[in-house]
């Protein structure tokens, strides 16, 4: 095998591997599980590094072992599969020092960071399929490894939302299926193609074409947290803070997400998909989720489920930047992928932060968190502004694009949607930060404890302020080469028939 | 004579008679669990050591047999230069060959967990090992036979070993499930023994083959076909004559209750297969379809009361009862397209041979470890008993058909069945089993995950137990990697084509 075909394996082994010996080390053997957990983060960070100079330079990175009777397993990096490998690879690296740091001292770490790396392992899997099947494959293995982590404080509680995560996503799981046995029956073929594959069939197979793309997107919707199908997600807020960043940032929502970019683009064909009628649906479920999840968002009290809401709204803006059908709305869509993991693993961090340090779970306690702990409140700030869409922070960039890409489609509602969903944004973020920073703190917190000299430890602080930084910086040098957005508009142009 | 002398002389020898010596590893099959048993049961002492080693002699004979189909094709043995209609014909082609496999494989599973399991109850193991190597033989004659009266003789080896390992147990539960399995056995036995006279004397011959050749859609034949499968369905425990399975099941001791899951149901299941195959096929549409009906029964109706157990060997037992409906959808499935179907259904029984296996089996060191199998009350078992909840979680993705995992690509290939020929209906029974059984196991994995209000003393677990049960766990998620070898194997022979012969329309 060449170094190309090598590549993308050693990208999943360098979590899968480290995640397969923790499961057999001792609980107290830290300094060796921390070496692995870093170790293999800061491996496939490098080699993700390697692949993204490659493929900007043209070079396609394919491994394919046979698996059915004329079906491959195949792994192919290339311009999209990096957009969601950068993403995952960076925020897995700074989510495992955070975790490291938050879960110090409590028990069954090893259970825990063994399957941490396997959920890594299966999202850099969904990043890199190169057909339908393989997508399936990882896509299903990121639902097993997420449960335990789920489940992992073993309470009645995340016992049930451990059932109802897992009713939602198996049941999801299985349209998919259905779905996909049913295109390979038409079509033969499952390989993910710039610009589709099923835009030559006979006419006569449309409508079981649009029932495919139903099925297809039901199942990912789940992920997504689409609405009506977001229920698990604010259930599944009883994980630990690392959990939550994983599962709203890094993992499990953006795979649903990037699952229904690749639908759309590389097997249907947007342009194919727009004939069909069904991307007009899908941007107004899109902007239903939004509304929806911000309105929500508004009337919690509890942070990590107020952000959770603001989750399901966020995500739908990808969906919403595919569904337009523009180029224009499309690189708004593909970028907000990279911006919205950014910005809402910075407030789950900050939510964490001020849960181990102070003991705060609900907005109302938050009053004067800002005198405490000034680094993790600015940080959240960023992070709240980059929502609420406030330039120059990244989520700016996004609303810009998607409303530019509604105009250029001639969807003017889309307009009065973002407006409306900014309204919401600021209203539900602003009321935080404005008790966080102008009031006074109480005279004692729920549950104050000394982490370390600062405000709170090091390794609970850095990652949010990287990350915040980080949003900023994607907003600030948007148009900088091989910025998220420049690295969207790359993408776009492949997908979209040139004029 | 030198010795070089002596060892050339005996190549000669062999090589004058290569092919014939050859053949005759046909039979190893059966002699070498035959002559176990024998020596099992007069050397009691030494029972356990003789069992182990008859597991890895045969296992190393089905080994020897692979590279031998692969390149020569299905093979049939006269034994002892007695060819039918008079004597004992063996015959192997992939789906035989495919059954061996999966018997020895999960048999010396079984058997090595088995070792560790009643080493501190000398009486029990000393009846375990005969009957567990007679069981074996039976099988694998059964899967090598190609005579209907024979195989009957096989089933009825099979069914009277199966229930004494039943009663095993000991205690009021395994004995009224045994007694119950018993009359269920004798009753399918005794319908298929009917089946067979009605056949002989109409066409004045019992073997497979020449049946096929002479066979016609005569009213006695219906009336013969029928009775040999209502025979077979009732053993294989086919929704709604399922009854008896569950707490036969349930009550056996552990390593049996693996070995009545994963391989005993699959003889008779086989047995219909190789009769469908053979004298049935395709024109009869009607009787496909009930037996596929009654396979979408057993999926929905198992599945479902597999979820609403309260104990981890119900629940798994009632899980066997809903897989056995999925080998029944391969019956309608195959009309149209043929090999793919079988393939599928033949997949899914091997994949949920090693996974029930090793379900039943962690079953059995959780039972042994809190000392009950109360699903609410399993305590925290996935921290403190980590690896045997691992075995049963992987053979749970096996069981619900998640890729990758041998149950995936059965179901994969029923369902691009179903699809291709626009059968939708099948296709969501496959689904909603999938569903359901996903339910019925993360239930029980949820559980693994809290605490018990009355927490239990734990008792220790053996190593080998454990690793056993884990061991053939990862083999059936492994069965998803490997598809091409197993597709290959079940090939040989062609044991899914429409044969020439069979009754005509």
């Amino acid at each position: 095998m060449s170094l190309e075909a090598w590549i993308p394996l050693l990208v999943l082994c360098s979590s899968l591997l480290p995640g397969l010996m923790i499961f057999g080390l001792d609980e107290s053997r830290v300094r060796l599980r921390t070496t692995l957990n870093l170790g293999g983060a800061l491996t496939k960070l490098a080699l993700v590094g390697v692949m993204f100079w490659g493929v900007s330079q043209g070079i396609e990175y394919e491994v394919r072992i046979s698996f059915l009777p004329g079906l491959d397993l195949a792994l192919r990096a290339g311009p999209l599969a990096l957009l969601f490998l950068v993403l995952s690879s960076l925020l897995w690296l700074v989510t495992t020092i955070y975790a490291i740091g938050y879960l110090e001292g409590s028990p069954h770490r090893s259970r825990f960071f063994g399957f941490f790396s396997l959920c890594v392992t299966a999202t850099v899997g969904v990043a890199m399929a190169a057909d339908l099947l393989t997508f399936l494959l990882f896509y299903e293995l990121l639902t097993l490894a997420t449960y335990p982590l789920v489940v992992h404080r073993g309470t009645e509680v995340a016992r049930r939302a451990g059932q109802v995560y897992l009713a939602y996503t198996i049941g999801g799981g299985a349209l998919m299926l259905f779905g996909i046995v049913w295109l390979y029956t038409l079509t033969g073929t499952l390989e993910f193609t710039p610009l589709g594959f099923v835009s030559e069939l006979d006419p006569t197979t449309h409508p079981a074409l649009i029932l495919i793309f139903i099925f297809l997107i039901t199942g990912l919707g789940v992920k997504a947290a689409l609405v009506p199908l977001h229920v698990w997600l604010p259930m599944a807020m009883v994980a630990p803070a690392p959990v939550s960043a994983l599962l709203h940032a890094v993992a499990v929502v953006k795979a649903g997400a990037f699952g229904i970019v690749r639908v759309v683009y590389e097997v249907f064909g947007v342009e194919f998909s727009a004939g069909l009628g069904v991307t007009l649906p899908l941007a107004v479920l899109a902007s239903i989720t939004i509304l929806y999840g911000s309105l929500r968002a508004l009337f919690q009290d509890d942070l990590k489920r107020r952000l959770a809401f603001s989750t399901v709204s966020q995500v739908s803006y990808i969906v919403l930047g595919v569904a337009i059908a523009s180029p224009i709305a499309t690189v708004g869509g593909l970028v907000h992928l990279i911006h919205q993991g950014l910005m809402k693993i910075t407030l789950f961090f900050c939510a964490g932060n001020l849960a181990e340090t102070l003991g705060v779970h609900k907005v109302s306690e938050m009053n004067g968190a800002g005198q405490r702990m000034p680094w993790t409140m600015v940080a959240f700030t960023v992070g709240a502004f980059g929502m609420i869409g406030a330039p120059p922070v990244a989520g700016f960039i996004t609303k810009w694009y998607l409303g530019l890409g509604a105009l250029d489609a001639g969807q003017h509602w889309v307009l009065l949607v973002l407006a409306t969903s900014s309204l919401l944004n600021a209203a539900y973020f602003l009321p935080i930060l404005h008790a966080a920073w102008f009031r006074e703190p109480p005279a004692q917190w729920p549950a104050e404890r000394s982490l370390g000299r600062g405000e709170t430890s090091r390794a609970l602080l850095w990652p949010p302020i990287i990350t915040a930084v980080a949003a900023l910086l994607a907003g600030l040098l948007a148009s900088l080469p091989f910025s998220p957005l420049e690295w969207a508009r790359f993408i776009a142009e492949r997908e979209f028939r040139p004029l | 004579m030198e010795p070089s002398a002596l060892v050339r002389e005996l190549f000669a020898w062999a090589h004058a008679d290569a092919a014939g010596l050859m053949a005759s590893v046909l039979a190893l099959p059966v002699l070498v669990p035959l002559l176990g048993a024998l020596f099992a049961f007069v050397m009691r002492r030494w029972a356990a050591a003789i069992g182990l080693v008859t597991l890895l002699a045969l296992l190393a004979t089905v080994l020897l047999l692979i590279p031998w189909l692969l390149g020569a094709g299905a093979q049939g043995l006269a034994v002892g230069g007695w060819g039918a209609p008079l004597g004992v014909d063996l015959y192997a082609d992939g789906l035989s060959l495919a059954m061996l496999l999966m018997t020895a494989v999960v048999g010396l599973g079984i058997s090595l967990y088995a070792h560790s399991y009643f080493r501190a109850d000398p009486i029990r193991e000393q009846a375990f090992w005969p009957l567990w190597l007679l069981l074996l033989t039976a099988l694998n004659a059964l899967f090598l036979s190609r005579d209907l009266f024979n195989l009957y003789v096989t089933l009825e080896i099979l069914g009277l070993s199966a229930v004494a390992l039943t009663a095993l147990a000991g205690g009021a539960k395994a004995l009224v499930g045994a007694m119950r399995y018993l009359l269920v056995s004798l009753l399918g036995s005794l319908a298929y023994l009917l089946g067979i006279a009605l056949l002989y004397h109409a066409y004045a011959t019992v073997d497979l083959a020449l049946l096929a050749a002479r066979i016609d859609a005569a009213p006695a034949t219906w009336a013969a076909l029928a009775l040999m499968s209502a025979g077979l369905i009732l053993k294989t425990a086919l929704f709604p004559l399922h009854f008896w399975l569950p707490p036969a099941h349930a009550s056996a001791a552990a390593p049996v209750s693996a070995a009545l899951s994963a391989l005993v149901i699959k003889g008779s299941y086989y047995l219909l297969v190789r009769i469908w195959l053979e004298l049935v096929q395709v024109q009869s549409d009607g009787v496909a379809t009930f037996l596929g009906l009654l396979g979408a029964g057993a999926v929905l109706w198992g599945s479902i009361q597999a979820l609403v157990q309260t104990r981890l060997k119900l629940l798994i037992a009632y899980s066997t009862v809903a897989q056995i409906g999925y080998l029944f959808l391969a019956f309608p499935l195959a009309a149209g397209t043929g090999g793919l179907a079988w393939s599928g259904a033949l997949y899914l029984a091997l994949s949920h041979a090693l996974a029930k296996a090793a379900m039943f089996l962690a079953a059995g060191n959780l039972l042994r470890f809190g000392g009950h199998d109360r699903i609410a009350d399993l305590d925290r078992v996935v921290q403190r008993l980590p690896l045997s909840m691992a075995a049963f979680a992987l053979a749970g993705v096996s069981i619900i058909g998640l890729p990758p995992s041998g149950g995936f690509i059965g179901k994969w290939l029923l369902l691009e069945a179903a699809l291709s020929t626009g059968r939708w209906g099948w296709g969501i029974v496959i689904m909603l089993g999938g569903v359901l059984a996903a339910t019925y196991v993360f239930k029980v994995v949820g559980f693994a995950f809290t605490q018990a209000e009355h927490p239990h003393q734990a008792q220790r677990v053996p190593a080998t137990m454990e690793w056993v049960a884990f061991a053939l766990a990862v083999a059936a998620v492994l069965l998803g990697f490997l598809v091409a070898q197993p597709l290959m194997l079940l090939e040989i022979g062609d044991p899914f084509a429409a044969h020439v012969g069979g009754m005509g329309p």
